[in-house]
Order: C-alpha cells, then structure tokens, then sequence
C-alpha cells in the first residue's frame, strides 16, 4: 500500500468540514472494501479519517409505521441479526446474509456497502489497463473484453460494469432513503436516484458529493415488505458475487397481487427496478406463471446483452420470476 | 500461551522514518510508525504501526505472533481470521492503528492452562487439515461463529429468518454456509465440517 496519514474524526461535523476541503481525504469506516481498492491501487487517497468513533451513526431503530432506521455505521451483520430488520424486511435481511462472508459482515458498515466500487476485473486490476472508472478518458476494457459479469441494462460504451451490492437491490426495491449530512445541513436521497448510471462519467458511482456523510438508512414501512425475498444466483453456493440476483416484494389479495416490487442486481451500473413489470403484475394470480412471465417481460425490452452475457437475460426474467412467488409464499 | 514477550518490537516498519504529521484545515494526520496498544491474548502490548500496517502485518511483524497466516492478503480466504472484541474478522482487511485499545485474540490465545480449546481438539481429532496453513484461521471462525449461532443469528441457510436462530440448529450446511468465508486448497472441508460440529456439541 501506499503512504498515506490517518486521523480520527472527533464528530460528525469535523468530519463533514475536513472532506469538504481536503480532494485527497477519503472517510474509512470498515475498510472492506477501501483497503481492497488502495492495495489494488484503484483509490489512492491521501488521508483517512476513521469514522468509527461517531458512535450516533451505530444504532437500529424500528419506525412508527413499520418502517426502520439503519445508522450508517451498522455492520452487516448486526442489520442481518436485527429482529425488526427480519421481521418486517426479510428481503434485506436475505441480501445481507447471502453476501460477502461472516468475517466480512462483521466489519462492513451498511452505508460503506452501498458504497462499495465494482468488482469489475478491469477495474481492479494492478496493471492499469484502460477503465473510465480508474483513469476517466483511458476508455473501457470490458466493452470489447471479457464482459461474462457485465451489464445488460443502461450501460454505455464508457462502462459496461455492475453495482456489486446485494443489499442495495433490496433497498431499491423498498424506496428506502439515504440520509445524508453536508455542510448546508441534511438531505434524503430517494434509494432509486442514489446511484447514477455511467453516461459519460462512470468515475461517479452515485451522487454525492465532497463534504457529506451519509447519516443513516431509512426504510418506510412498506405493506409489501413482510412477503419479501432476495434470490441470488452466482457461480458458486456461498462467498461470490451475483451473476444475477432479484429483490421481490408483494401485498396480495386471496392470491393474487395487489402491489409488487422487483430489482434486480448485477445487470446495470445501479440495482435496476422493474417498474414495467410491477405495474403490469397487479391483480395477477401468484401461480399464474405465464401471466407472471409475460408481466416481467415487459421490463426487459431496453435490455442489451454484451459479447459474453447474453445469458443474462433469461436467467433475469426467471430469477425476477422465482423470487416474486418465493416473496407470495410469505404473504 | 507461550511466555514471548509480545512488547514493543526493536525493528520499525519501513517508512517510518518519512514524513509526521499535517496538521491542516483538514485535521491532525499522523504518517509516520507511531505506537498502537492492544490487547493481545489478554496481555496489553505496543506495536509500531504505520497508517497503512494492517493488524495482520502488525500481529506477524511486529508482535511476532506467526500463527495467524496471510493467504491471500486480499479478504478472500481468510486465513487471516482472528478476534476483534470478540468477534471474528480478517485482520489483512484492518488497519492496525485503528484498533487502539482493542482486545484480539490470535491462535496462539486459545489454549488455556496448557490445553487446546475444543475446537483445537477437534481439528486433531477429526483430521480437518492436511497442509494446515489455513487451519489457524478455520479454527478462529469456527469458534467465534458458534458464538454467533448461540447468539441467534441466521445465515443464508437458515430456512426462517422471522424465528431467532436455535445454537443447537447447526446442521452440516449451516456449517458449511457460515465457514464459507474460510478456504482450504487440500479441500478438507468434510473433515472441518465434521470437527466444528463435534465442537459445537461439546
């Protein structure tokens, strides 16, 4: 690694101000994956402020109305064990268990998650080859590489890679809220405008900006959220990242839906929610497959597959499809 | 444990000879080794750490406790694995002088009065390793993930998520899913699983 100095922030305010002056100071809360990136050599920050001791940042809290609220430096593990949390959003209890592996859940914080850069191999790599991501202008490797992990939605020829966070698909799903604290004071930021697709500067993986500090998580209660489910299919049964994964929710009426929620993950630069097809889902029979089917397909006539991926397509509409009757089982 | 003195080590990690600190408008960042004190297998020490020394590098170099291992140096086999505050994390993932004041276990703290913890036992017992250099880290997660389990928590082989988790419920594959963070290229894995089950019951 290379040097770089380390302080540790004495409050939330302190905090805010030293990153909005500082271009090369970078907030470090679990480290998971910041430390990753600067032994890649894909974040080369200058100075670190340790966040961990911004202990109003930690606790869980249910909401009247059914909803929670997630401090940013929740870890993974403490949001996955939460009873509320499983309770009343057992979609994101799921998204968070089938992610990353014990040790790590133990130190991820929850807003370091959502945060997390993608696992795209050219990003990552030591070697600098060329990615909009690592050296905006440099173009991209993957658009013509090995593309097998890549996007099927929304990409363009500045960045084909995925958003690798399950938990994020899961919260886009639930409209949750990212809080956030600048200098001019808080905003929340809808979960679905959080994350930016790549257009010409896929360097941003999401909106905000220098001097602010993400607060907390807060999900609404939802009436879908208790029949929920996160599937996720990857190359191997436990400790990878998705191929393809869903996030599904549904409030139904003797068997048939009344409202559903559906994104998916690792098909676009952000967790990717199937508006169309919830729509078209209403009133459907939960095990009226065919009409499932057709209803999700709706959602899938902007999809563009890339050399290696075109897999995904199909494996997204039955992942999508699995997940929403998995979700009605729980109803 | 043994009786090695774990104090402050003569050698300083490189670069500690290099730039102090910046004290700008964006707070107090110390550069150079500076100490850090930790708890390590119950007796309070001192590493010379720089910012960047991960608590691995520390442990091994600094307080020569060779028996956590670094695999792959990248949070993807876990070889690594001790306990921080009592839970189970990759000490190649963390930087050491974020740990002041913390309490770590490594494997060389786990016997006690001169006997191996079950879970030691266990691992002999039921030949769970060939070459062993994942074995300490196996060890550390299976031991604070029995914990973990006692605790209630579920993993992504818990069939009901709504129900806390009973201890008593480990069955193979919930072995398998909580120690997946935890490679063995001899692939023992029928071995391990059946150790920490042996363990879990004990």
């Amino acid at each position: 690694m290379h040097l770089f100095g380390l302080s540790h922030a004495p409050d939330i305010g302190s905090a805010i101000a030293w990153h909005a002056r500082d271009p090369g100071l970078a907030f470090i809360a679990g480290g998971t994956d910041l430390i990753g990136l600067i032994k890649d050599r894909a974040a080369l920050p200058k100075r670190l402020v340790d966040i961990n001791g911004l202990s109003e940042l930690t606790p869980i809290k249910p909401l009247a109305g059914g909803g929670v609220r997630i401090g940013a430096l929740a870890r993974m593990s403490d949001v996955a064990a939460n009873p509320e949390v499983r309770e009343r959003f057992p979609v994101i209890a799921e998204g968070l268990l089938f992610a990353a592996s014990g040790q790590l859940r133990n130190m991820a914080s929850i807003a370091g998650n959502i945060l997390q850069r993608t696992r795209c191999a050219y990003f990552r790599d030591q070697d600098d080859p060329p990615c909009n991501k690592r050296r905006p202008g440099s173009g991209c490797s993957a658009l013509h590489g090995i593309n097998r992990n890549h996007g099927i939605f929304g990409w363009t020829d500045s960045c084909v890679a995925t958003h690798p966070s399950d938990v994020a698909v899961a919260l886009a799903a639930m409209d949750a809220f990212v809080l956030v604290r600048g200098g001019s004071g808080e905003r929340s930021i809808p979960f679905a405008e959080f994350h930016r697709l790549p257009g010409n500067t896929p360097e941003r993986d999401n909106v905000l900006e220098r001097g602010e500090l993400i607060i907390a998580i807060e999900v609404p209660g939802r009436p879908e959220g208790r029949a929920s489910h996160y599937l996720k299919v990857r190359d191997r049964q436990s400790y990878e990242f998705a191929l393809v994964s869903a996030a599904a929710a549904v409030a139904t009426d003797g068997g048939r839906i009344r409202s559903a929620r559906l994104a998916l993950g690792g098909v676009a630069h952000k967790p990717w929610r199937l508006s169309a097809a919830e729509e078209a889902l209403a009133g459907i029979a939960l095990n009226d497959t065919d009409k499932l089917r057709a209803a999700i397909a709706l959602s899938f006539a902007d999809a563009h597959p890339l050399t290696h991926n075109a897999f995904k397509i199909e494996l997204a509409r039955r992942v999508a499809l699995r997940a929403l009757q998995t979700a009605g089982e729980r109803a | 444990m043994s009786n090695r003195d774990i104090g402050t080590p003569a050698r300083q990690p490189v670069g500690s000879d290099q730039a102090s600190t910046d004290s700008s408008a964006s707070g107090k960042h110390t550069f150079d080794a500076r100490p850090v004190r930790l708890t390590v297998n119950g007796r309070d020490c001192t590493a010379m750490v720089e910012p960047r020394t991960t608590l691995l590098d520390a442990l091994r170099g600094a307080l020569l406790l060779t028996g956590t291992k670094k695999g792959c140096d990248r949070g993807e086999c876990g070889a690594c694995t001790v306990h921080l505050d009592g839970r189970r994390v990759l000490s190649c993932m963390c930087l050491a002088a974020m740990q002041e004041g913390k309490r770590i276990t490594t494997i060389e703290g786990l016997e006690h009065d001169g006997e191996l913890h079950p879970m030691q036992a266990a691992f002999t017992v039921h030949d769970a390793f060939q070459c062993g250099f994942c074995t300490s880290g196996q060890i550390m997660s299976a031991v604070a993930m029995i914990e973990e389990a006692k605790a209630g928590w579920p993993s992504a082989a818990t069939q009901d998520l709504t129900k806390p988790f009973s201890g008593c419920d480990l069955s193979p594959q919930e072995i398998r899913e909580r120690m997946s963070g935890n490679l063995c290229r001899c692939a023992c894995y029928p071995h391990i699983v059946g150790a920490v089950q042996a363990a879990a019951r004990s």
